[in-house]
């Protein structure tokens, strides 16, 4: 298990390095992507599944989701053919796919090692966070709750057009709307 | 049975995920940067939540990693928000074409 951490370690790293080195927005994403997924091994190395589960689901998946498509709403246009092509270069995917791969091999690792290597100390199952969570910190819930409400809000009033124009803003209300439920996931 | 990871080694992760959030927020003028570097900060907090949880065996760790991710959800939403809004107004992503208030 030792061996399996320190090289998820090293993805994250490396990954993050690359992150806050690249120009390009969307090859920064691809590499935050993999460093996220890094942390999720690294979180069941731990003995967290539950938090490694929610890490590559809400974290990978729905976050950097908003940031592709925010990264993709900026070039609209006749240009953007060619933007993307420039993206799916071999240059640009190659980097991060390696190391996602290395990811995939630790876990086919974990897999067919099976529970000879899982984590023997520390392990916290999911039910345990559930009673703790909808126990002592039933009222930390009911905040998050009012934190995500207020974000939804706040998200749809700062992105709603306010143009002089008031005949179309009907039609974009409703898209915002939808938007943002997105966000809520 | 191997042995489990150190918890020394987790925190030195977090803490070292932490640093290089906080050179990207410091060092790059893109806003979206910012905003992805702040992701970084705030996901390696969860790890040193995540790691202290895992050397007691205790479940609140993983309560306050899960706390952390709502957060980031919410700040996510609002954060890309102001950038679009941002791109609108001043036709940039430099983070400094915004630094003067209209009072």
């Amino acid at each position: 298990m030792n061996a399996v951490f320190y090289i998820a370690a090293a993805v994250a790293l490396i990954s993050t390095i690359m992150v806050i080195t690249r120009l390009n927005a969307i090859h920064a994403l691809l590499y935050l992507i993999v460093s996220l997924l890094a942390v999720a091994v690294i979180f069941f190395t731990l003995g967290a599944a539950f938090a490694a589960a929610l890490e590559v689901i809400i974290y990978a998946g729905a976050i950097m989701v908003l940031f592709v498509f925010v990264v993709m709403l900026f070039n609209l246009g006749p240009s953007a053919t060619a933007q993307e092509s420039q993206w799916l270069s071999l240059s640009a995917w190659i980097g991060p796919a390696i190391l996602a791969l290395v990811l995939v091999g630790e876990l086919a690792f974990i897999i067919t090692r099976g529970a000879a290597i899982a984590p023997a100390a520390g392990v916290v199952e999911p039910k345990q966070v559930g009673v703790a969570l909808y126990g002592p910190y039933l009222l930390g819930v009911e905040l998050a709750a009012l934190l995500l409400l207020a974000a939804m809000v706040g998200a749809y009033h700062l992105g709603r057009e306010w143009g002089d124009e008031a005949t179309g803003r009907r039609g974009d209300g409703a898209t915002e709307g939808k938007r943002d439920g997105e966000k809520e996931e | 049975m191997m042995a489990t990871v150190p918890t020394e080694y987790g925190l030195l992760l977090a803490g070292m995920l932490f640093a290089l959030g906080l050179i990207g927020v410091l060092v790059r003028r893109n806003i979206v940067f910012i905003l992805m570097s702040l992701e970084i900060m705030l996901n390696a907090t969860g790890l040193a939540f995540v790691t202290a949880g895992a050397r007691w065996a205790q479940a609140d760790g993983q309560v306050m990693y899960l706390f952390i991710l709502s957060m980031a959800a919410a700040e996510v939403a609002v954060g890309l928000a102001l950038v679009l809004k941002l791109k609108r107004q001043f036709k940039t992503l430099d983070a400094d074409a915004a630094s003067r208030m209209h009072g």
